[in-house]
């Protein structure tokens, strides 16, 4: 096969066995690669529990990871989250999608239980359990000080894997996060502390010239992108740039979702952080956006030292609006804090801020990074908080009070500032997720198209069309920026390139639609319905914060239920939400009752 | 949906691509969960189809109107026999359609075979037994019917400047084509009309910045009105009280309020993220020549102009196939520089090239592309050079047709 290894490894620590699985080519073309294909290895454990020892943890690369298709070197991990229970999927950034597929490895599917922590070392066709006694408790910083991995690629967790907590992170390459679900805990449980990974093998590729043009053509339109290449785009200040957007349309998540704009935003943008830290650009391997930024200067004692990657977007909003702090240098120490600890910082932030509101306690920036640790640590308040927003509302009998969807906290959009955003929000197989769908492309950066982000006019498709997508994006794999500029009709071509196969973009929003379904497919196996596609219920009773121009009111719940079913019947599910046997063996999708 | 179906479907009259009623009419369709169309037309049964075969939720199909129908019914024509595309070397089209694929039938099969694989496709067939008769072009949307507009009124844009731009090089060339020598006899009478007077527009300096918006979005308008930019390209600018407002990206010039970012000058927010991909190149020039305002459409023969290169010359260029980005040569048109660069910031972009060639003109053509202008305290000027250089590369076009003809 070109494009594909066309063979997986599968891992049990239980038994410390290591197998070789050849994977059909039909397979490859129906489920491309990473999302899809981690969710075609999870199906057999919709029914257990998490921390099951046959649950899988699947890492999967794509046909187009270590190609010259541009920001394809991630890869994804998948695996059941132990904070919503809901099918766990991340992102992971730095190398390691390159080295696993350079080692010669389309992905790994770990099952079992080490008795003891453990480490995978994979160098090419060899792949070693080695003993991670020593490493156990150290945080992922010091984790990569100590395995030094050079050239190859290190992912690990912190202390919140190991102890639990539910939204804990697994951290690549020192500076990248796969932040959301939880994932970090799936590894804690299975006493899995790192992943090392390297590989000297290359991706076959059928037609490298024309593979060369499709790069051309995709690097021509992100150059012509203003989010992405522009002065203000995400190449010259990262994501951060979204942070006065989210200012100006006045759709900033503030005091735990309680408002909508931040008076001191303007003071605390992505402008401010290049002046604070003269930060330099990195990035994912193989990817020309580097929206990665890291601080070359310390701009204070006390404070995160040069070398430190500085907060993406969300992390700038969340620990600033949401938890009512004004200080730069404590987003940075928090960011710092979070990575190192092996912490979501999206989840971190609106558990903090669920704890401000229901205790009335506000937060200094020394009493916020102790309560990090803590919930990390595994000690003291942190005990209560380490479940995340929902579990800790409901605990403390107070519900609504947690900005989460189906246990998801809810990242740094407003939903009632993008109506798209509410409803990709609600329909999230994974949760409160705004990469799902991604609707800030059109509702607020205006492509391909501007759509009004106060009505759900024609939402319903989009969102359908758009959850597609971004299924095909995380399969192939790329990046979800570079779909600011570019589309499925260039990424087509290079898949074309890559592997010989005639796909349009049209075959490939299919293979979306499958891998889409089949994750509903399993959340209903898991007992999801309609009633957790919804949204916490201040976003339909209280308005948002609105300026002259601007007026921000509640969602109005009947358009919003409207849509809803507008979904379920453009995504062919019922009106409770779930699958059919029709729809499912028309995209091909074995159906098991 | 229904406002978006109406709104563009009136919107491809308004730009002289299509009549209001009757076969010529655009048929604009948007699926939610359910089908609406903006009329009713023997077309739609198979249009409706296409949602069938494809994840879209719009689809717009036009019927040009005159000189388009001729121009594109030409070149699909031609395409037919040689490849299957029409292949536009103009800045959008190389950009965001890569080229414009043809289908000698309305059939559906082979119009969503074509859509699987591009944005547009033209539909050539004209048949007395079926009554359908071409050309069309058909684009859908994913998002909303203004991709399909935009798509459209690209290929219209394209056509027209391959045309012409093909036309001149092969009198030149000494080719012999009578096909083509009828066509452009048949669409001259929509070239030979005079130089549009200038709209009595908003004078500088401006006080306040409700004046600012006021002017860029009356202005905006008149660009439009004037045919000097299509669908949702072209931007404007201009400097005030050390921000620069300038419009949004995808933001059509003739719908600018509400589409304007203002900018600071010292780079203390990053509002400017959602502005015109242009912003680098506005910037880098009102840095560099003190100038308060900047139009950039995409006149016609400005963008046909730039194109025009010596065969015999170009035979020989090592660049050749990277005119847009390589030309070695600085030309001019009159005193009107044209220079290279690609949309946007890369390291072929034209914000590389234009700021400087502004240093000594007040109008710049980019190659492919179009027309960026400079005006003082207000737009008056910059707008009628605008129509100025225009007018004046489409009477050296006609000129230089003229003396090949007679030859």
């Amino acid at each position: 096969m070109h494009g594909w290894t066309g063979k997986i490894a599968r891992i049990d620590l239980t038994l410390r066995k290591i197998d070789v699985q050849p994977l059909p080519p039909d397979t490859c073309t129906r489920y491309l690669g990473g999302r899809g294909m981690g969710g075609l290895f999870l199906q057999p454990a919709a029914t257990l529990d998490w921390d099951h020892p046959d649950v899988p943890l699947c890492l999967f690369t794509g046909p187009l990871t270590a190609t010259a298709a541009p920001t394809s070197g991630r890869c994804h991990m998948v695996s059941v989250s132990p904070l919503t229970g809901l099918m766990a999927d991340a992102s992971l950034g730095g190398k390691i999608g390159v080295q696993l597929k350079r080692a010669g490895w389309d992905g790994i599917v770990i099952t079992g239980k080490s008795n003891e922590p453990v480490g995978i070392d994979i160098k090419d066709n060899h792949i070693t359990l080695v003993s991670a006694k020593n490493l156990w408790g150290m945080t992922t910083d010091a984790v990569h000080q100590y395995l030094n991995p050079k050239k190859a690629a290190l992912a690990c967790i912190g202390p919140a894997g190991e102890n639990r907590v539910g939204f804990a992170a697994v951290i690549t390459d020192r500076h990248h996060a796969a932040g959301r679900t939880g994932l970090g805990m799936c590894l804690g449980a299975k006493n899995l502390k790192y992943m090392l990974v390297s590989g000297t093998g290359r991706t076959r590729v059928k037609h490298p010239e024309q593979l060369k043009t499709a790069r051309q053509d995709i690097c021509r339109l992100t150059a012509a992108s203003p989010a992405l290449m522009g002065r203000y785009g995400f190449s010259r200040m990262g994501t951060g740039a979204m942070y006065d957007l989210m200012d100006n349309r006045h759709m900033m998540p503030t005091d735990n979702f309680a408002a909508t704009w931040f008076g001191a935003a303007k003071d605390l943008n992505a402008a401010a952080y290049a002046r604070a830290y003269s930060p330099k650009n990195h990035g994912c391997k193989g990817c020309h956006i580097l929206c990665k930024k890291i601080g070359t200067r310390t701009p204070a004692p006390a404070t995160p030292a040069a070398g430190t990657a500085l907060p993406e977007f969300e992390t700038m909003s969340h620990f600033t609006a949401l938890v009512g702090l004004e200080d730069i240098q404590l987003v940075t120490a928090a960011n710092q804090r979070c990575n190192r600890l092996g912490m979501d910082t999206i989840s971190a932030a609106v558990t903090l801020a669920c704890f401000r509101e229901i205790t009335q306690k506000d937060f200094t920036p020394a009493s916020l990074l102790a309560l990090l640790d803590d919930i990390a640590l595994d000690r003291g308040e942190g005990k209560a908080l380490k479940k995340g927003a929902a579990a800790y509302a409901r605990s403390m009998g107070q519900p609504d009070a947690a900005m989460a969807v189906k246990g998801l906290e809810l990242p740094a959009y407003d939903p009632r500032g993008a109506y798209g955003m509410a409803l990709g929000f609600a329909m999230s197989t994974r949760g409160g997720c705004h990469l799902r769908a991604y609707p800030i492309s059109h509702e607020i950066l205006r492509k391909p198209v501007a759509t009004d982000r106060f009505s759900f006019s024609g939402k319903a498709r989009i969102i359908k069309i758009a959850e597609d997508l971004n299924a095909v994006v995380d399969s192939l794999i790329a990046c979800k920026f570079t779909f600011f500029a570019a589309g499925l009709e260039e990424y087509a071509k290079a898949f074309s390139a890559v592997t010989g196969q005639d796909v349009t973009a049209q075959d490939l929003l299919a293979a979306g639609e499958r891998i889409y379904y089949n994750e509903r497919i399993f959340n209903s196996c898991r007992g999801f319905d309609a009633r957790q596609d919804d949204l916490p219920a201040r976003f339909f009773t209280r308005p948002g914060t609105g300026a002259s121009q601007i007026r921000v009111p509640p969602i109005d719940r009947a358009a919003f239920l409207q849509a809803k079913a507008a979904y379920y019947s453009v995504r062919g599910l019922t009106p409770k939400g779930l699958p059919t046997r029709t729809k499912a063996e028309q995209l091909g999708i074995s159906w098991k009752t | 949906m229904e406002n978006l179906i109406k709104k563009y479907a009136g919107k491809l009259v308004e730009a002289g691509l299509a009549v209001s009623s009757g076969p010529g009419a655009p048929l604009v369709g948007g699926l939610d969960q359910t089908m609406v169309w903006n009329t009713t037309a023997p077309e739609i049964p198979l249009l409706e189809n296409i949602f069938q075969h494809l994840n879209i939720n719009s689809l717009v199909f036009l019927r040009p109107t005159f000189p388009y129908d001729r121009i594109i019914r030409f070149l699909a024509g031609r395409a037919l026999t040689d490849g299957g595309s029409i292949l536009p070397q103009d800045c959008e089209t190389r950009t965001f359609l890569h080229d414009l694929p043809v289908v000698d039938q309305f059939d559906l099969h082979a119009i969503v075979k074509t859509l699987k694989h591009r944005k547009t496709v033209i539909v050539q067939e004209n048949d007395p037994k079926t009554g359908f008769f071409g050309p069309a072009v058909i684009a859908p949307g994913t998002v909303s019917p203004e991709q399909g507009f935009v798509h459209i009124s690209s290929v219209c844009f394209a056509c027209f400047v391959a045309f012409f731009t093909n036309y001149l090089a092969g009198l030149k060339s000494g080719l012999q084509d009578p096909e083509m020598d009828q066509v452009f006899d048949q669409v001259l009478p929509f070239l030979q009309n005079k130089a549009p007077a200038c709209p009595d527009l908003m004078h500088g300096p401006f006080s306040r910045e409700q004046d600012v918006y006021a002017a860029m979005v009356q202005t905006g308008r008149e660009i439009v009105a004037h045919g000097l930019v299509d669908s949702y390209f072209g931007n404007i600018s201009c400097c005030w009280n050390n921000t620069l407002y300038i419009s949004q990206t995808g933001a059509c010039l003739d719908e600018l309020t509400g589409c304007i970012d203002p900018v600071p000058l010292d780079g203390s927010s990053t509002a400017g993220i959602t502005a015109s991909s242009e912003l680098t190149a506005h910037l880098e020039t009102i840095a560099r020549t003190g100038c308060q305002t900047i139009l950039h459409g995409h006149p016609r023969f400005c963008v046909i102009a730039s194109m025009d290169c010596d065969p015999a010359q170009k035979a020989v260029c090592a660049f050749a196939d990277r005119c847009h980005t390589h030309c070695p040569i600085t030309r001019h048109i009159d005193s009107v520089p044209i220079v290279p660069g690609e949309v946007g910031s890369g390291p072929f972009g034209l914000c590389n090239t234009l700021p400087a060639a502004c240093d000594t003109s007040d109008s710049v053509i980019v190659y492919g592309h179009g027309l960026f202008v400079t005006g003082k305290t207000d737009f008056t000027q910059a707008f009628s050079t605008l129509t100025a250089v225009e007018h004046l590369c489409k009477n050296r076009y006609l000129e230089q047709v003229q003396r090949l003809k007679q030859t």
